[in-house]
């Protein structure tokens, strides 16, 4: 990396455009692993003693003279001798514009749950389509692999606000814009009745470089973005900016360890919205009301604070509130829920058992639950939706629970951090579901 | 790019992504605090412990740490280190426990080939276990990153252990959102990891922006030192000269301080902690690579030694 670009990445980490966070779909075959590798090596996130750890790799995949970029994201023995991704792993690197974090996730069998693992934190996904793989008919039809719909419904259902086909292996089909143009339409038309939108489309080929970092010179058809450009340019701009306040309260501090001193500190991360001193708040779910005095940072008075803040309020009447407890926009609260309708993503080998309890841990909450119905098995191959009695490892299902204290929740598609919630085994304490509560607005589930 | 992308870059600059990072960490300190009944916070006096102390400083003010710092002594470390350990733990009045390594060597639980100058970096699993045993913690927070290591780069940022203080990377607990399962059965336990997402960069940052002070050996200075396998192994009483080697004096810094005797600084005049940033955004060698020759025994070397309880 030359001075003049280290210096640039600096200046842009030092002026902050935002961290992204995205995840890779697609299968080994897909050259997931090679992209990840082209993406770090291409930006330079790949170190000279990494480079030198893959030529010492004992176990090598032949790809020719080119260096194996795949080899890169391998982190375990068991997987370095299997040649297969265990689990989700973390890389990071940055460009000029901004800095990133990728969830590499493997794809095989589990694929579904750790699909959703990665997709919960995720800003983007990038779907990798190789464009040697898919059928094309004489008319010209394309038939997308299943594969390709499942990481698509997931990106759906898990609510991934930018969403990238990215068309691999062009280098295998001669580059050809109709191979191509075939390809994204087919994509196109799929992602319209799974619900998905905007969706940009950019050839490219992860083994040489092409449309990844820097422009092809083979595509001279294609006008777009490269796929870097792209993911710089997507806007991190939380929308949970505009939406009325949601602060779960995570601590109480009572300085001096009794309250004469009268110091009683909510602790908490704001999930939506902003708040300032003298706003008028409510404290859900025991419906009182709550003024705020101060907002603490450390030895600092805040004005006011805003989503993704983790900040200490203190309130100028004093009042019953513990963890679990959410203060919420007096004009805005959220919804108290003693029974949720959901999607839930079975993460565990024990399957659900209906006649058994759960624990329940949504925000800093945590309750016992039922399962009191499961509504449809979703297909995410077809999208056909089938009844089941119970749910097995990567299902994805619509349920509905009863909860033994209401939750104080939204939507998941209004807001991540107040509409998701993970399912724990009481006995064996494994983690065996995450949940995306889903509500209509008749407010039929509103049972307080 | 158009103009509303533009626009929502302007905003997003608002929310500095070093903000974000430490806003996650306070948050995953603050439910340690809240679901943890008796954590620990690993403080060695290396910068990536430094960072966590400022954390729980803003997790935790006006009120004292939930849990008393705890540092696993090699019995091989530099000096100025342990001074520096001290005075920070005494500044902010927290409670400080140390155990050794030294003490598990008396004790039969450590056996080294030669206990004298052996690294004791694998032996420090030994000494945490027996320390947690011992105090009953149910959580360690500790510094570690994902981009330090490829077998970190798994870890989760609650990271559950069983009975025998083993990592088991094939039977991790999904980690969805920011929602943590805390959930243990007598005598598992929990490493957690704060500053999972920060890189070596982002850490030397957080250390300008937040003017936090360091071990004076961060910092270039003369050090005698050898030239072995491509690192610069300093001359110590533990690490000699051997044999056709010549000690010369260099201008050096560490980039990660540990065990004497498999640590290594680095040839560098960055005596700032700017000039440090501008060297790391630079580097082409990872921190670990530079500095740490019991990485470099194989390909899975720290993959083995969290396995065996390691952080």
């Amino acid at each position: 990396m030359s001075d003049m670009i280290s210096r640039q990445v600096l200046q842009a980490s030092a002026k902050g455009y935002g961290l992204l966070r995205f995840i890779t779909a697609g299968s080994v075959d897909d050259g997931k692993s090679t992209l990840i590798g082209r993406l770090l090596f291409d930006s330079k996130g790949i170190f000279s003693d990494q480079l030198e750890a893959m030529s010492q790799a004992r176990y090598r995949r032949s790809m020719g003279d080119a260096i194996d970029l795949s080899l890169l994201t391998d982190g375990l023995e068991a997987e370095r001798e299997q040649g297969i991704t265990i689990d989700v792993a973390y890389r990071y690197f940055a460009t000029p514009k901004r800095k990133f974090i990728i969830a590499d996730t493997p794809g095989h069998e589990q694929y579904t749950r750790n699909m959703v693992t990665g997709a919960s934190t995720a800003d983007a996904v990038i779907i990798l389509i190789d464009a040697s793989k898919v059928e094309l008919s004489d008319n010209g039809r394309v038939t997308l692999l299943e594969q390709t719909k499942r990481h698509s419904v997931i990106a759906y259902l898990l609510q991934i606000a930018h969403v990238v086909v990215a068309i691999n292996k062009m280098d295998l089909v001669n580059y050809d814009q109709t191979v191509y143009t075939h390809i994204v339409q087919a994509y196109q038309e799929f992602a319209q009745q799974v619900g998905l939108e905007n969706i940009r489309a950019i050839p490219l080929s992860a083994l040489t470089g092409d449309n990844v970092v820097a422009s092809s010179d083979k595509m001279p058809w294609y006008q777009g973005p490269t796929l870097i450009e792209w993911l710089e340019s997507l806007s991190v701009y939380d929308d949970c900016h505009d939406k009325p306040l949601r602060f779960p309260v995570q601590l109480v501090a009572r300085h001096h360890g009794h309250e004469a001193h009268g110091f009683r500190g909510y602790m908490g991360r704001i999930e939506a919205g902003k708040v300032s001193k003298g706003d008028k708040l409510l404290v859900q779910p025991s419906g009182l009301n709550a003024t705020v005095k101060d907002i603490l940072m450390l030895d600092r008075s805040l004005e006011s604070a805003a989503v993704g803040q983790s900040v200490t309020l203190l309130l100028e009447e004093y009042l019953d509130i513990s963890r679990g407890d959410m203060l919420t926009a007096a004009d805005h609260p959220a919804r108290q829920l003693k029974t949720v309708t959901a999607d839930v993503c079975w993460l565990s080998e024990e399957p659900l058992d209906p006649r058994r309890k759960y624990w329940l841990k949504h925000t800093t909450n945590q309750v016992v639950a039922r399962v009191t119905k499961i509504h449809a098995l979703l297909d995410v191959n077809t999208q056909q939706k089938h009844p089941v009695n119970t749910l097995q490892l990567n299902d994805i299902a619509s349920i509905t629970l009863n909860m033994q204290r209401p939750l104080i929740a939204d939507a998941y598609n209004m807001n991540r951090s107040t509409g998701s919630f993970i399912l724990i085994d009481e006995v064996t304490h494994q983690t065996v579901a995450a949940g995306m509560i889903r509500l209509n607005d008749s407010g039929a589930e509103n049972a307080s | 790019m158009n103009a509303v992308d533009e626009k929502h870059l302007i905003d997003a600059a608002g929310n500095h992504y070093l903000d974000w990072l430490e806003s996650e960490a306070i948050h995953i300190m603050r439910e340690v605090a809240a679901e943890c009944s008796n954590p620990a916070l690993l403080f060695s006096g290396g910068k990536d412990s430094v960072v966590l102390l400022r954390i729980a400083e803003k997790a935790f003010h006006p009120g004292k740490f939930p849990f008393p710092l705890v540092h696993i002594d090699t019995g091989h470390n530099f000096a100025e280190v342990i001074e520096f350990r001290d005075r920070r733990t005494a500044e902010l009045g927290e409670r400080l426990i140390v155990r050794r390594v030294e003490e598990s060597i008396k004790r039969g639980t450590v056996r080294l080939r030669n206990p004298e100058t052996d690294s004791r970096n694998a032996a420090q699993a030994v000494t945490l276990l027996e320390t947690i045993t011992e105090f009953q913690f149910d959580a360690c927070i500790g510094g570690a990153r994902r981009d330090e290591e490829k077998a970190r780069a798994k870890e989760r940022i609650f990271s559950f252990r069983d009975e025998f203080g083993q990592w088991n990377p094939r039977a991790q607990r999904p980690e969805l959102w920011d929602l943590y399962n805390t959930r243990l059965h007598p005598g598992e336990n929990m490493r957690v990891f704060p500053i999972s997402n920060w890189t070596e960069l982002d850490v030397w940052q957080y250390i300008a922006r937040e003017k936090l002070a360091l071990p004076s050996i961060y910092f270039a200075h003369e050090r005698q030192v050898i030239s072995r396998n491509g690192f610069l192994v300093p001359l110590t009483d533990l690490t000699q000269i051997q044999k056709n080697e010549v000690a010369e004096t260099r201008i050096v810094r560490f980039r990660t301080v540990g065990d004497i005797s498999c640590t290594c600084p680095v040839a560098s005049d960055a005596a700032t902690v700017e000039a440090i940033i501008a060297e790391t955004a630079i580097s082409r060698v990872t921190e670990r690579g530079a500095t740490r020759m019991d990485d470099q025994t194989s390909e899975a070397s720290m993959e083995h030694r969290k396995k065996a309880g390691y952080f």
